[in-house]
């Protein structure tokens, strides 16, 4: 780096320490802290001290009166293992919805990558045109969308069939995130996909490959950059979410976002948990990702996040 | 007719976006035979080839392998393999694995696919090369595992299209010499496409000289050369004088203000014409009243020979020598008859008449002879 480009990153550096490194680090003291009640002097005090003491003060008349101190702890972290469940859950759900996700991209990614170009610009924007709209009026539409009495069920009455059960299921999250998501893995599997060039696909028929063996053999090899990083993309914010689990999953379908959310916001108030369930929920999406990098190959270069 | 005609293109009509961009293409191609479509950017070469490997369907016209319409035979089951413009090897494999794609496809077993990849690479030069990533080559090097991996299939006819395009002139040279011993070897049709009039002239057994979508000549190398059929041929194989001139009689030529004896014959009386020159056909001599004269106007000096620059009656002529007379001298410009080729008029602007021209000799010069 010389030295003008140096000065040149200054704010960027600024940036990334003010709103990265520093939450990051306030996330990590969080989740390895927890604060304990003390006497006045300061010493820590048991659950059966505690009880004691408010015995002692409720006889004696006086308003009991303790200290705080905050401590290192691992406790948190063991804790989370409590709501491991949750975790698979979440995981699983992001899971299914990503690799649905995948499915219906992947063929839509290819055929918009072979139109001509000024149709790639429309449909390219038909693609985008949802994520114009606000984000909660979305998944609110959908609630509308599938609730007992709503345009779906009211559509199959017509036929007297149902009504079926679909908000506040699993399905319904799952849609849910496929629904809000899918741009997501469109958009980097289009981008590798316009890379390819015509000609290497005609190589490939040239010598003998059919449809099915073009893709095979040719796109999908030269489209796994993209395929890695809309898995992220998809992946990710699933796994996290918590508004769209909360609207149409109707809060039985308790996802990690919703845990981390209930330690901040809700009634089970718990930043140091809180934090140590963010802290593990990152580890394991660090993992994931560094298996699905497996997948881009080291010669090419991907689009990575 | 031909019994060892393997490729037949009958009537290939092709438009784009409402542009006509072939008009009327009618080839035949031969067994063993090295084809080169020759003309300017945009005369439509690479469409034609891309009708014979399959990735285009002409909008008219029909195409036939071997006696067989295969217009809607798609490209994976054509008999033809492509070196493409710019090489399009795979960029995710390797050197072997780019040449043993074809053989891969159709399930060869192991040990038979590293033997004749191992063979292929002999015959390009690049044995050794089969771990390398095909970015990692020189363009030469590419253009060698494009030729290796459409040869591995072995292929009837192979088409190239501007193979050496990318290459420095001297690699070209090289690959030239190379191209033409694979083909002899491997004793196969190819149909080759440059707009180097070189490179057609010192490769082909045929040349075919496209312009604007249609066909002007068909012929050797030295036909094309020696009795190219309008100007726009002669002038594209190389450089020409071509002066307007009037048909006397059959084998008498009036131009630059003379007559002259020519060995053409076959126009109406009196009729306009282009008379073409070669400038290494020209021969200077002393000024006198039996020749024609001319002021030089400028000399070069080309490596072999100098380009002489002559004013002479109202025309400027262009002549090669080895001797330089000096700038601003008066000379003679002398001609045998075997060096006046008599064209009919076909003035590059009025395509109209171009055409009918050539719907003219259809069927007769057009035919290729072998
Ligand atoms: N796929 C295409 N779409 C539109 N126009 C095309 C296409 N392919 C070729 N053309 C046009 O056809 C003409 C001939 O092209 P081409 O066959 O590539 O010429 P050449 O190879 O002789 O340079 C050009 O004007 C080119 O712009
Ligand atoms: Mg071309």
């Amino acid at each position: 780096m010389n030295s003008k480009s140096k000065y040149v990153a200054v704010p960027y550096l600024a940036w990334m320490v003010i709103f990265i490194v520093v939450p990051l680090a306030l996330i990590g003291v969080f989740a390895f802290t927890t604060t304990v009640t003390c006497d006045m002097e300061g010493n820590m005090l048991t659950d059966e001290e505690i009880a004691e003491y408010e015995a002692y003060c409720e006889e004696e008349g006086i308003e009991p009166e303790y200290t705080e101190r905050t401590i290192f702890t691992v406790q948190n972290i063991l804790d989370v293992s409590k709501y491991s469940s949750v975790l698979i859950n979440s995981a699983w759900l992001a899971l299914i919805a990503t690799v649905i996700c995948l499915v219906i991209a992947y063929p839509l990614a290819y055929m918009i990558s072979r139109m001509f170009y000024s149709r790639q610009k429309l449909a390219l924007m038909l693609v985008m045109l949802p994520m114009w709209m606000n984000f909660l009026l979305r998944t609110y539409a959908w609630m509308t969308l599938l609730e007992k009495n709503g345009l779906i069920n009211k559509f199959f009455g017509l036929f007297g069939i149902g009504p079926f059960d679909m908000i506040n299921t699993q399905g319904a999250v799952v849609l849910g995130m496929v629904y809000n998501y899918l741009p997501f893995m469109i958009l980097p599997l289009y981008s590798v996909m316009t890379k390819i060039d015509d000609r290497t696909i005609e190589a490939a028929q040239d010598l003998g490959a059919n449809g099915l063996q073009v893709i095979w053999r040719v796109v999908v090899p030269l489209s796994m950059p993209g395929v890695a990083t809309g898995i992220t993309q998809v992946f990710v914010p699933s796994v996290s979410t918590f508004i769209i689990s909360r609207m149409l999953g109707g809060g039985t379908n308790m996802l990690i976002g919703d845990l981390i959310d209930l330690q901040f916001l809700g009634n089970a108030y718990n930043p140091n948990l809180g934090a140590a369930i963010s802290l593990v929920l990152m580890v394991f999406i660090f993992l994931c990702m560094s298996i699905t990098n497996q997948l881009d190959n080291e010669d090419m270069e991907g689009v990575l996040l | 007719m031909d019994k060892n005609k393997i490729i037949e293109l009958k009537n290939i009509e092709m438009e784009f976006d409402g542009e006509r961009v072939l008009k009327g293409i009618n080839l035949d191609i031969h067994d063993k035979e090295f084809v080169t479509l020759l003309g300017p950017s945009g005369c439509g070469k690479t469409t034609t080839l891309r009708i014979v490997g399959g990735f285009v369907t002409p909008d008219k016209g029909d195409v036939f392998f071997g006696g067989k319409r295969v217009n809607d035979v798609p490209p994976y089951k054509r008999p033809v393999n492509t070196v493409f413009q710019k090489y399009a090897l795979f960029p995710h494999l390797n050197v072997y694995e780019n040449v043993a794609f074809g053989l891969r496809l159709k399930k060869v077993s192991e040990p038979e696919i590293a033997r004749r990849v191992g063979e292929m690479l002999e015959l390009v030069d690049l044995k050794g090369y089969d771990k390398r990533g095909v970015n990692q080559l020189s363009g030469g090097q590419q253009q060698r595992i494009a030729i290796a991996r459409a040869l591995i299939n072995n292929p009837k006819v192979l088409l190239l299209d501007e193979p050496l395009g990318a290459l420095d002139l001297k690699l070209r040279k090289e690959m030239q010499i190379e191209l033409k011993k694979i083909q002899q070897r491997m004793e196969i049709t190819f149909i080759y496409v440059t707009h180097d009039q070189e490179e057609a002239l010192t490769m082909s057994d045929t040349v075919v000289v496209m312009k604007d979508g249609t066909i002007q000549q068909i012929g050797t190398p030295q036909d094309i050369y020696n009795e190219p059929t309008n100007a726009f041929v002669a002038d594209f194989i190389g450089e020409s004088n071509i002066l307007p001139g009037i048909m006397h009689r059959d084998r008498l030529v009036e131009f630059a203000g003379n007559n002259f004896e020519c060995v053409d014959g076959g126009f109406d009386p009196m009729e306009p014409v282009d008379v073409v020159i070669r400038p290494e056909d020209i021969k200077l001599v002393p000024a006198s009243d039996e020749v024609l004269n001319g002021v030089v106007e400028n000399v070069q000096f080309k490596g072999v020979h100098y380009e002489i620059i002559v004013k002479a009656y109202s025309d400027t002529w262009v002549i090669h020598s080895t001797k330089a007379p000096e700038v601003g001298s008066v000379v003679g410009i002398t001609l045998t008859p075997e060096d006046i080729h008599i064209m009919k008029k076909s003035d590059v602007k009025k395509v109209n008449y171009f055409k009918s021209d050539y719907d003219d000799a259809e069927g007769s010069d057009i035919e290729q002879q072998i």
